[in-house]
């Protein structure tokens, strides 16, 4: 594009234009603005990038690039592990798309009050879900969301170890481990791993009190773990946290609480988790987006690193509007002195998100969650029921199961491949996070698989296992 | 310049709280029945719950219509001013989000691309997220660039882990455990570097409107583990003794971090690497033209670095080789995870899209535009009864953004910034950007004209503060009752930070207010 062209992104890239405003500043050239940087700053030579493209041109190299990817919709996928596939409607993404919510920074709560109102029925709905009435504004994952809680509870105990489950994700607890800071810095949280039971995939309670002591600032825990199992001693879990006087932060899958019963029913003190399932598509991993839950105490809302908005009336009686709630304890109000810090998150997921609670409903998460163990206890079964392939913990899981190989004499990446020959993405290969469970791989199953996917992935097992 | 306000009304929905909404029995969304042969095979799915586990209330949700749903959101679009006038939030850098990238980015072969799918099976988007890299490497002058953080504070705290295992690798890590930023330099750096176990140190202004170089030096030592700053800083002053600054750390042992914030400002012109940084992060979401997303994102902070600090990076990195692309997860002096997964990968291709859209001329002709529209309204703005312009030793031309005070017209008026604030978006013109806290001085205000808003917007801006300012000189009340014209009108003081009134849930403000559901 020649320099002298209008671009159609920048108003003022008329020349005519630009000699007027240089006018008005009294300088012949836009050079002369620069002058506070030293010539030796200055790059020699124009930058040196791709030629630029017209719409049609760019539009035409995009879609060439993408077609080389293969999505879970042109195949049939059981992955899972942090990132899944439920159905998103239709009308959640025309929410989410409007121009309207793409805003610079807070605004005011009278002129940004639409958006501002969407963000607190996220909250609201999700603190229904949860049975919990302080929610704060999304962080960026599960992971992250999971690094802040371990935070505030060494805050609030002043104790500086945490004991975590192994049946963790290795990718959370890798982002765990750098938000609990290496051991040579003065406030590093150490780590201890608490064994799972190889026969249940629930937590070895002998362990857990082994861990356990006056040093534990939270026990953390998943329900569903990330083997797929529902931690049904949840409630004695949290009894020896808090007789340690340690705090309880159970992570959760919100798709499972019309069936499942939150975790502030059975002891957890901060809760977290992921809300990617509820309305937000895969994205290649960046539909991830995470949320921080408690109790509404003062104790607990005051260790928060997030952003709140809290409903408030207005100076006209009768009306309400919505603002930043303890805006001054986090790193935008205290800079290092603040909680943990605060930044760009995943606040359009937010907004997703309220769409999606406020269609499902009590009923929708219900059915829902229903639909969602039928169908994967029923592929669990099917497969299980292959020469060579067994379930590891066959009973009391949501969506996700460990599937084994090692009775077919095939690797998990052999098999994935034969899958994938045939147009099935298979689990996520867990051989090099759990070696204890030898060929395994993590399958999930959702409310999108239907009856005929199942028996799809159960034939084309068949023929891979006995190639 | 001289241009009349225009009228404006927010649209006045008075939308209920959808927690008040619905009817019992309403269906926003349908399942459909379990198959017989399932159901038979897999049983009552209450049965597959451990009874311990099994949830025996009913969320409290709403039971709503898809419509109802679908309009109700829509209203609080509607809602929402933002970009929809002209919204010139100091250091947001508000971009044209251009409409093809969106349309591009929301193709199911994105969409629907799940991050531990086979790299065989991801090859566009990997193409697409080491095409960024690239362009990256040519802005900054960096090696090697990764995308995994959803923000420039996670990319920040991506630095302060880099920090921590480059140091841990000489065996320094204990000794250095000091951190050296900027008052000017954005919050999020001494907040991640303190949350990453570093003790902080802020090094405040001399008249010229930066730190100076003898109150570095005193602050160096053999306990300096980084230089975390910005350059220029939201007031748009650039500090020319950077190199110097850099040459000083790097003696003392120390790395040097570029936060490229306010890269609108230089963009073309200087290349971290060359001033001697070790480091930098881009946000994808503003400079390079993908959405704030209302504050949030998803969002991405494209952190780059030199060679030698490349094998601490977050895993994995997407690699080439001959026509393929490849997830490099074998990285064994890694950091490790900084969020999961590989970044908001969406983020990543519309900030590709923006750069091919912009070309080398375009991204050089936005930094030109930004600098020369900021001054322009810097001539304008001065000639507005009431403001001044910070740090009046700093005589020469600012980058791309100025900070003023509104000091004057509060003494002779008793209308402050938050105030101007609020009848600005009586105009349609969003409310306009304070300064971080905190503020250096009284009554700040940072408007960034950047390059996308044509002039008869800039002297929309320009004339909407004059006439504020004549109100603020004859009739005060008006803009001290401000805003008219809006969805709402204003909070009352307080309510959200007390105790006793802060609400962040329905539930919680139906028990502070003793209201019955």
């Amino acid at each position: 594009m020649r320099p002298s062209t209008a671009h159609p992104y920048m108003a003022n890239s008329v020349p005519a234009i630009q000699q007027e405003m240089l006018a008005a500043v009294g300088v012949e050239t836009i050079e002369e603005l620069f002058v506070q940087i030293p010539e030796d700053h200055r790059l020699a030579r124009p930058l040196d990038l791709p030629p630029a493209l017209t719409e049609r041109e760019l539009r035409r190299h995009i879609v060439e690039t993408l077609a080389r990817n293969q999505t879970t919709e042109q195949n049939l996928s059981f992955l899972g592990a942090g990132i899944w596939q439920h159905h998103v409607p239709a009308a959640v993404d025309e929410v989410v798309r409007r121009n309207e919510w793409l805003t610079s920074i807070f605004g005011e709560p009278s002129s940004d009050h639409g958006r501002n109102q969407a963000w607190f029925e996220f909250c609201s709905q999700l603190g229904e879900l949860l049975n919990l009435d302080l929610v704060g504004l999304p962080v960026r994952s599960w992971g992250t969301a999971a690094g802040h809680a371990m935070r505030m509870a060494a805050r609030l105990t002043a104790r500086s170890e945490v004991v975590v489950v192994r049946a963790i994700d290795p990718e959370r607890l890798s982002v765990i481990r750098n938000y609990c800071e290496p051991p040579e810095m003065a406030n590093h949280i150490a780590i201890r791993l608490v064994d799972y039971d190889p026969a249940t995939g629930l937590i070895d309670l002998d362990d857990l009190r082994a861990a356990v002591n006056d040093q534990t600032a939270a026990v953390y825990f998943e329900v569903p773990s990330y083997l797929g199992v529902i931690e049904h001693q949840a409630s004695t879990v949290a009894a020896i946290a808090r007789a340690a006087g340690a705090e309880t932060i159970v992570g959760v899958d919100p798709i499972s609480l019309g069936v499942l019963a939150s975790p502030a029913d059975y002891g957890a003190d901060i809760v977290v988790g992921t809300i990617q399932p509820l309305g937000v598509h895969l994205h290649a991993g960046g539909g991830l987006g995470g949320f921080i839950a408690s109790r509404d105490e003062p104790r607990y809302a005051e260790e928060y690193p997030t952003l709140f908005i809290s409903i408030s009336e207005t100076l006209k009686p009768g009306e309400y509007g919505f603002g930043l709630g303890l805006f001054h304890q986090s790193s935008y109000g205290l800079r290092d002195k603040g909680n943990d810090w605060t930044g760009h998150s995943v606040y359009m997921w937010a907004i997703a998100a309220t769409t999606y609670m406020a269609m499902m409903g009590p009923q929708g998460f219900a059915d829902v969650g229903r639909l969602i163990l039928q169908r994967a206890h029923h592929a669990a079964q099917r497969l299980s029921r292959i020469d060579g392939i067994r379930v590891h913990f066959p009973s009391g899981f949501f969506k996700e199961f460990v599937v084994n190989f090692d009775g077919t004499g095939k690797t998990v990446s052999e098999i994935n491949r034969g899958l994938r020959a045939l147009g099935i993405f298979g689990g996520k290969d867990l051989r090099g996070e759990f070696p204890e469970l030898g060929e395994s791989a993590l399958f999930c199953v959702t409310e999108i698989h239907t009856l005929s996917d199942i028996e799809r992935l159960v034939g084309a097992l068949k023929e891979v296992t006995t190639k | 310049m001289n241009m009349k306000p225009k009228e404006y009304q927010a649209p006045v929905w008075n939308e209920p709280v959808i927690m008040e909404m619905g009817h019992p029995g309403r269906r926003g969304m349908l399942f459909p029945p379990i198959e017989a042969e399932i159901r038979d095979q897999a049983g009552d799915a209450d049965d597959l719950i451990p009874a311990a586990l099994r949830r025996q209330d009913k969320p409290g949700l709403p039971e709503m219509s898809e419509p109802e749903v679908l309009y109700h959101y829509l209203r609080l679009s509607q809602q929402t001013l933002g970009m929809m006038g002209t919204s010139l939030f100091g250091t947001c850098t508000m971009k044209y989000n251009a409409q093809i990238n969106e349309q591009l980015a929301w193709r199911p072969e994105l969409t629907q691309l799940h991050p531990l799918q086979h790299e065989d099976s991801m090859q566009g988007a990997l193409e697409i997220v080491h095409n960024m890299d690239l362009v990256l490497r040519e802005l900054s002058g960096m090696d090697r660039f990764v995308f995994q953080a959803g923000g420039g504070a996670e990319a920040a705290f991506t630095h302060c882990a880099v920090t921590r295992a480059y140091h841990a690798s000489r065996g320094e890590l204990e000794q250095r455990d000091e951190i050296i930023t900027t008052i000017q330099t954005h919050p999020c750096n001494p907040a991640t570097a303190a949350a990453a176990g570093f003790k902080v140190i802020t090094l405040m202004l001399d008249e010229d409107g930066y730190p100076s170089l003898d109150a570095l030096k005193a602050a160096v030592s053999n306990r300096t583990a980084a230089l975390m700053v910005n350059n220029p800083d939201d007031m748009g002053v650039y500090n020319p003794e950077m190199k110097e600054w850099i040459r000083i750390v790097h003696e003392a042992g120390g790395l040097a971090f570029y936060d490229a914030a306010n890269f609108n400002g230089t963009m073309s012109k200087v290349r971290a690497r060359e001033i001697g940084f070790d480091a930098c992060m881009f946000m994808l979401h503003k400079t390079f033209g993908a959405p704030k997303s209302g504050v949030g994102g998803p969002a991405t902070g494209a952190y780059g670095c030199s060679a030698e600090l490349a094998p601490f990076l977050p895993a994995p990195l997407v690699t080439r080789e001959g026509d393929r692309y490849f997830l490099d997860h074998d990285r064994p002096r890694s950091v490790g995870k900084i969020r999961e997964f590989l970044g908001n990968v969406q983020v990543i291709l519309k900030a590709y899209a923006w750069v091919r859209a912009m070309g080398a001329d375009g991204i050089a002709q936005a930094s030109d535009i930004s600098v020369l529209a900021n001054n322009y309204m810097e001539k304008g703005l001065l000639s507005i009864r009431g403001v001044n312009r910070s740090h009046p030793e700093a005589k020469l031309p600012r980058l791309e953004m100025t900070r003023y005070s509104l000091e004057q017209m509060k003494e002779e008026t008793g209308v402050d910034v938050h105030d101007v604030q609020n009848r600005m978006t009586d105009f349609g013109v969003d409310a306009m950007w304070t300064s971080h806290e905190p503020w250096l001085l009284p009554e700040p205000f940072t408007p960034e004209a950047g390059e996308m808003y044509g002039k008869e917007a800039l002297d929309r801006w320009i004339a909407v503060l004059a006439q504020i300012s004549d109100e603020a000189y004859s009739d005060p009340q008006i803009v001290k009752t401000a805003p008219h014209n809006q969805a709402i009108h204003r909070l009352k003081p307080g309510v959200t930070d007390e105790p006793g009134t802060r609400a962040m849930t329905w539930r919680a403000f139906k028990k502070k207010r003793s209201l019955s559901s």
